[in-house]
């Protein structure tokens, strides 16, 4: 650098800007195309939520391409995300922005760099009970993610978890599927391909 | 084409029991016929998705391979709540466009011998079945006590509207569940929010952003005048229902804005006992004004009438383009 020059040195050059592109576009469900995005806005502007966000999906776009991939993975962007597809039928490039998200949180749940566990955490006990019964079940997916990370939301909870269940809404036991095994053995399957990659 | 293979999903067995009642009560006047898909599993919702992705696609693709095995003839499979309806269409589609993706989903079902081909059975929403199959005309014909004076507010969410796989809605304003009440008999309010989110599971990992989301939904619906809002999405119903005291204490506001499902209302519209379509398992009551409804009804005069356009056309004023009629034909 100049030595007459005031402006600080440049974040060091990202080396693997391609790189980290790449492996979220392979990692999306159909090819995301994220190098396609002409920044345009309309992600972001279409958001119910963006402004719980960090980034809007269309700065977290600019910053994949940045190579920014701690900035990115530690964003609440992807886990604010609602699945809405406001973004998605707006997109004049079509990119399945949901499916980013997704990957984004794979990704980021993996390398264990998002900071708040609340996110992971409803989605990991969501999956471990679907594994585990082949369906899903409210309230014990309910009552655990509020004891571990809402415990202050609980006194008003618990009288809405009893209405319902006078309601008849809420099934004591989880229901489980009857080849529990075939589910349970290609899941197994579907991991060991999944990591082999 | 009235008989279809069906995916009820988890939600439907718990706290959207009452879609699942109302569908199965509203079946026989319809004349449609749902066989239940033998030992289905979850879809995953967007929560398996969020942390794997082959897993999530091979556990979607068991029920759609357990389909195909017990499909007969050119049946469809048929889903009523939206997120299981997406995941199911998503995955065929996905399947369909990446042989990748589908080599290595079907290598996983191999696991449990099974196989999927992709494009082999065609997923559809209930909503869709109804309009375009069963059409209003036969549920004009079927309605035999007239919801006449019930305002509601249809109010569809996301996933049927978008990503919309098969280009058949309008994204933003579809006027599809707003003809289908309107032939009920129902005042149908304007209601610009139907395809907002309802907040997801935001309700359970970020309370604050999700129960403003269902504030704007309830706040709106209340403004149109709605006795109630009607959604066909079990997720929906159940945020708006059951977390509307957690969003009155959050904002300090006193709504009580009911919602039940498009089914219930359709079972009402038919005759049917109320105890039959799980009217008055809902959180925020709409028992009482449901019962009135059907008390006050006109003996059933002349099929309901579409409802009159919005926007009269002011005769001196130079004419307007006008939109097309949205929605499934």
């Amino acid at each position: 650098m100049l030595f007459w020059s005031n402006r600080k040195s440049p974040p060091a050059a990202p080396v693997s800007a391609f790189n980290f592109l790449a492996q979220i576009n392979a990692q999306t469900a159909p090819n995301a195309h994220l190098e396609m995005c002409i920044q345009c806005g309309s992600c972001g502007g279409s958001c119910p939520d963006a402004a719980a966000m960090d980034h809007t999906p269309r700065a977290l776009f600019a910053l994949i391409r940045a190579g920014q991939r701690e900035t990115v993975l530690h964003s609440n962007t992807p886990w604010m995300c609602l699945s809405c597809y406001h973004c998605v039928v707006r997109c004049p490039q079509e990119i399945p922005i949901t499916d980013v998200m997704y990957a984004l949180k794979t990704m980021a749940e993996k390398e264990g760099t998002y900071p708040s566990s609340v996110g992971p955490g409803f989605s990991g006990v969501f999956i471990g009970q679907a594994r585990r019964f082949g369906r899903s079940w409210e309230l014990g997916l309910t009552a655990r993610h509020y004891l571990r990370h809402f415990l202050t939301r609980l006194p008003r909870m618990t009288p809405m978890a009893l209405g319902l269940f006078r309601h008849g809404r809420i099934g004591l036991l989880p229901v489980q599927i009857k080849n529990k095994k075939q589910l349970a053995a290609i899941l197994a399957r579907a991991e060991e391909i999944e990591t082999g990659q | 084409m009235s008989d279809y293979l069906y995916y009820p999903g988890c939600s439907m067995e718990g706290s959207g029991r009452s879609y699942r009642e109302s569908l199965a009560a509203v079946c026989a006047p319809l004349g449609i016929t749902l066989h239940e898909i033998d030992d289905w599993n979850c879809c995953g919702a967007t929560e398996y998705v969020s942390l794997a992705t082959l897993p999530a696609y091979a556990m979607i693709t068991r029920n759609l391979a357990l389909a195909a095995g017990q499909k007969q003839g050119d049946q469809a499979l048929v889903a009523a709540c939206s997120a299981c309806y997406l995941n199911l269409a998503k995955a065929d589609r996905y399947l369909d466009e990446q042989p990748l993706l589908a080599g290595q989903v079907n290598d996983a079902l191999a696991a449990g011998d099974l196989h999927y081909q992709p494009g082999s059975i065609r997923v559809r929403h209930l909503l869709e079945v109804l309009l375009t199959d069963v059409g209003l005309d036969k549920i004009r014909a079927a309605v035999k006590t007239p919801l006449t004076g019930l305002k509601v507010a249809p109010y569809l969410g996301c996933l049927i509207a978008r990503p919309d796989l098969n280009h058949v809605y309008n994204h933003d304003q579809p006027a599809d569940l707003d003809r289908l009440l309107a032939a009920l008999g129902c005042e149908v309010v304007d209601y610009p929010l139907k395809t907002e989110c309802c907040g997801g599971h935001l309700t359970q990992i970020a309370p604050k952003v999700g129960l403003e989301l269902i504030r704007r939904l309830v706040a709106e619906a209340t403004n149109r005048q709605a006795a109630m809002m009607v959604t066909i999405c079990p997720m929906c119903q159940i945020n708006i229902d059951a977390y509307q005291g957690e969003m009155n204490a959050m904002f300090g506001t006193h709504y009580a804005m009911p919602i039940v499902f498009f089914t219930q209302l359709l079972g009402l519209a038919f005759g049917l006992d109320a105890r039959d379509l799980g009217i008055g398992r809902e959180y925020t009551n709409a028992k009482a004004l449901l019962a009135q409804t059907v008390k006050d009804a006109p003996a059933k005069t002349l099929a309901a009438a579409e409802p009159p356009p919005r926007n009269r056309p002011d005769k001196r004023a130079l004419p307007m383009p006008r939109m097309p009629e949205s929605g499934v034909h």
